[in-house]
């Protein structure tokens, strides 16, 4: 009788944190598609677009320029090493997805 | 199934509030299983993402020297110092908890993982990054003693070392026999890079050497790139042997740093040897459950949750992931995708259909690097690379091309390590 109190009141308390808990998440914004995207070029390009080495910096670039240079690579237009096998796999709304994001980031160096 | 994982971490709060602090109770925690590219890069971002969410790593080392770059080290273009990463900055600038110790057991239904100086660590959500393990024995004659010897160099740091300095040992006109194992392994590009950079060593100190590359496989990635670059670099000093003219090891005889190949016909001598052997995935996966009859570790390829564990997500080399290669690059992109699905389920948030990539750079000589890249989604529940997207770096590229993805190369290292731990 006297460990189900007990219980009852770890129940409780669970329902107290479960409130606190929810409520600092998911004021947290939701990790968007075009930012999971955006994400995986920091692989080479640094976190959030920057690196200290020879990778070309992608940091601080207006959202047009990103897709006009996007779509460059992707249609042949533009001179590029790798870039243009990376384009290929993104569609034009995709495109605009990561390009919205990048943006956003601003110029870290 | 969101709101259930969020649900699910709650209700395992009072059973772990005894073990941890009290005012740390409240936050939502991951743990995080190796600090390999994997590994590190998950526990950044998952605190970028959601810095309300406690992260924890668990790395018996305190310094992770890296596979990619270790082959340049061979060859004499870079240090150990440069292919070396602490974790401070995930510390310092990402608010990461991490802890150097061993993870002793796992146990699922209770969330808590076990550490071998003694503490447990309980989580909502637990990601294993473990790497690769090394069969010992797959081959007749080469075991964990063996390779203090005849260097495998597949894990970077001191095998490293033991190779470089055999081959700066090696006299001129002398044999460097590399093995090539069969089945799924750690950077399909390795074995070549490896081959590539020796013969630079031995191009500009001992150039009567030769290079001997025993493969057990039929063909290689980026294969007709690595020959053309051979040919025009070192003519006459890489022989590349498939398993079918030869090249599948037998035995190896360490005292005599020879091979046996052909069912233990045919004998080759080496001055410097080096076995690649089969592979499997990290101990602690193989150890708990993480890994299926192929000694690797089966995933939902979306969100690279295990297939055998709810609420543990296995990431790296070790998972099975479809197309994807096993390589720091991928598994980089595999901590972040991880990251997403973690974050989102301790939300309440639907998990965004994955999308994400592979680019491996390899050099050949200091000047002339070559690239494969793929663009990946899921397809029936595979991660499969995108129709016209991704491929090799054209074959007829001119040497400028080449000399610009060797500098991209540096730069590809640079950026990714950044990502990763800095």
């Amino acid at each position: 009788m006297r460990m189900s109190n007990r219980r009852g009141r770890v129940t409780l308390a669970a329902l107290v944190l479960a409130t606190m808990i929810v409520l600092p998440a998911a004021a947290q914004a939701q990790v968007t598609r075009g930012q999971m995207m955006a994400t995986s070029c920091f692989a080479c390009h640094g976190t959030d677009g920057y690196s200290s080495g020879d990778m070309p910096a992608i940091d601080g670039m207006a959202e047009e320029e990103i897709i006009k240079a996007m779509k460059g690579y992707r249609e042949g237009l533009r001179a590029a090493t790798i870039m243009d096998r990376h384009a290929k796999g993104y569609s034009d709304e995709e495109i605009v997805e990561m390009a919205r994001y990048l943006s956003q980031l601003g110029k870290k160096h | 199934m969101q709101l259930a994982g969020a649900a699910g971490a709650v209700s395992m709060l009072p059973m772990i509030g005894c073990a941890t602090p009290a005012a740390r109770a409240s936050a939502p925690r991951v743990v995080v299983v190796g600090g390999g590219f994997a590994g590190a890069t998950c526990a950044k971002y998952v605190r970028r993402y959601d810095p309300d969410i406690e992260v924890t790593l668990v790395e018996p080392n305190k310094q992770f020297v890296t596979c990619p770059g270790s082959n340049w080290v061979l060859a004499g273009l870079r240090g150990m110092d440069a292919i070396t990463h602490g974790y401070d900055a995930l510390r310092r600038k990402h608010g990461v908890g991490v802890v150097h110790d061993r993870v002793t057991g796992i146990d699922p239904a209770r969330r808590v993982v076990q550490l071998a100086g003694g503490q447990t660590l309980a989580y909502d959500k637990l990601v294993v990054a473990p790497g690769i393990d090394l069969r010992w024995n797959a081959i007749d004659g080469y075991d964990e003693a063996a390779s203090q010897i005849v260097p495998h160099a597949w894990k970077a740091g001191p095998q490293t070392m033991l190779l470089h300095d055999q081959l700066r040992a090696m006299p001129d006109g002398g044999t460097v026999i590399i093995t090539a194992p069969g089945g799924a392994f750690r950077c399909p590009p390795g074995p070549p890079e490896r081959a590539s950079m020796i013969a630079h060593y031995l191009k500009t100190h001992k150039p009567r050497s030769k290079i001997l590359l025993l493969d057990a496989k039929e063909d290689f990635t980026k294969q007709a790139l690595f020959m053309d670059g051979w040919q025009q670099l070192y003519p006459g000093m890489i022989e590349w042997i498939p398993g079918s003219k030869g090249g599948a090891l037998h035995r190896v005889d360490v005292a005599n740093k020879a091979v046996y190949t052909e069912s233990g016909f045919t004998r080759h001598k080496a001055d410097v040897l080096n076995v690649i052997p089969p592979q499997t995935a990290g101990r602690v996966a193989l150890d708990n459950g993480l890994a299926d009859d192929t000694g690797w570790c089966p995933v939902d390829q979306g969100t690279f949750e295990s297939k055998l564990h709810p609420d543990i997500h296995v990431i790296g080399d070790a998972a099975i992931a479809g197309a994807m290669p096993k390589s720091g690059h991928a598994a980089n992109n595999h901590g972040k995708l991880a990251a997403v699905a973690v974050v989102s389920a301790i939300r309440g948030y639907e998990i965004p259909a994955p999308s994400t990539v592979n680019t491996c750079y390899s050099l050949i000589g200091p000047n002339h690097g070559i690239t494969v890249a793929a663009v990946y989604r899921l397809k029936d529940g595979v991660l499969a690379g995108v129709e016209g997207a991704g491929g090799l770096t054209p074959r007829n590229a001119d040497a400028a091309t080449f000399r610009r993805e060797a500098n991209y190369a540096a730069g590809w290292y640079t950026g990714i390590t950044e990502d990763t731990f800095g």
